[in-house]
């Protein structure tokens, strides 16, 4: 049993020891870190839900490498991502930036939102003005006159 | 009458936009180049590697870039429309050959045809970073100035080629 388990377990470690993707990280720790910060804010264009971090396609880990050597030349994240954006367009942002073309984006659903309270509002005031403000008509106050008389005789 | 017709048209107005989405393939991308000038490069010829390339020698006529890779799959279909599209000799078609081995490459020409005028080797990738590329094949449309005025993503077909690229081609020309 012993002998199994060590067995599964040294296959388990053999198997991490031989992901690629884990080599840089020993390198620089604080860089990787901050391009992984970055990575995280950034769409892989292939897969196109996936976040540039998690994505395992080649053009993100192209993106990566590209990332890291930006940050190693000494580029900001906003210069960073100017640079990808340059190339790839906003599509790369997972955060749209604010301009014209993107207010529908950023202010619709609050449009959205403040439209149908209004309307949800308008059509209460109206309801319940059409409720106090109808008059019976004659037929309905003689019913009600009948009605009451007839409570009353019982009494 | 209006309380039918409110949802009505919000209904319709929700079915418009959902055609309208369909319509539209995500993979299409807008690519924030267009109208800008071809990013410069300059990169070893894939048949000769003691040979370079770069865009501006192109400057003064039409020409298409299109990305391939002897690894892509896309590119196996587009390779015969190329290849019957580069016998009329209407356009130089330079080939920029996208993170492959070059050995696989050139088999990969030989075996399928070779439509470029010359094909370049972009080993790592970057010159595809430059470019925007994220889905091999695409094709760029480049005018006389150097500026990119099309790109097209995925394989050109005959289709594509007839309705987009050639009038397109044929309007710069002039």
């Amino acid at each position: 049993m012993k002998r199994i388990l060590f067995g599964i377990l040294f296959f388990t470690f053999a198997a991490a020891a031989l992901a690629k993707e884990a080599a840089p990280l020993a390198k620089d720790p604080a860089l990787e870190a901050r391009m992984l910060k970055l990575s995280k804010e950034l769409r892989c264009l292939v897969c196109q839900n996936e976040t540039l971090a998690d994505s395992q396609a080649d053009l993100a880990r192209d993106l990566r490498r590209e990332v890291r050597e930006k940050m190693r030349e000494g580029m900001s994240d906003a210069e960073i991502k100017h640079y990808l954006t340059h190339r790839y367009g906003d599509f790369v942002l997972y955060r749209p930036p604010m301009k014209p073309t993107t207010w529908v984006l950023w202010f619709g659903p609050f449009l959205l939102l403040f439209g149908a309270a209004g309307g949800l509002v308008f059509f209460i005031k109206r309801r319940r003005r059409a409720l106090d403000e109808t008059p019976l008509t004659p037929d309905e106050a003689t019913r009600i006159q009948s009605l009451l008389n007839k409570e009353s005789d019982r009494a | 009458m209006a309380r039918f017709l409110i949802p009505f048209g919000i209904f319709i107005a929700l079915v418009v936009f959902f055609a309208i989405g369909l319509e539209h393939d995500p993979r299409e991308i807008p690519s924030p180049l267009i109208n800008k000038p071809a990013p410069a490069f300059k990169l070893p010829q894939l048949h000769d590697a003691t040979q370079s390339f770069a865009p501006g020698k192109m400057l003064g006529q039409v020409w298409l870039l299109n990305v391939w890779a002897s690894w892509c799959v896309s590119c196996r279909e587009e390779q015969p429309v190329l290849v019957a599209f580069a016998q009329s000799h209407s356009v130089p078609i330079i080939g920029l050959d996208y993170k492959d081995r070059r050995q696989d490459a050139l088999d990969w020409l030989r075996q399928l045809g070779d439509p470029y005028v010359l094909s370049v080797s972009d080993a790592d990738g970057r010159v595809g970073i430059d470019y925007g590329v994220y889905g091999v094949p695409e094709t760029y449309v480049i005018d006389k100035q150097g500026v990119i005025r099309m790109k097209h993503i995925g394989p050109v077909t005959m289709q594509v080629l007839q309705e987009k690229i050639m009038p397109l081609v044929l309007a710069l020309s002039k």
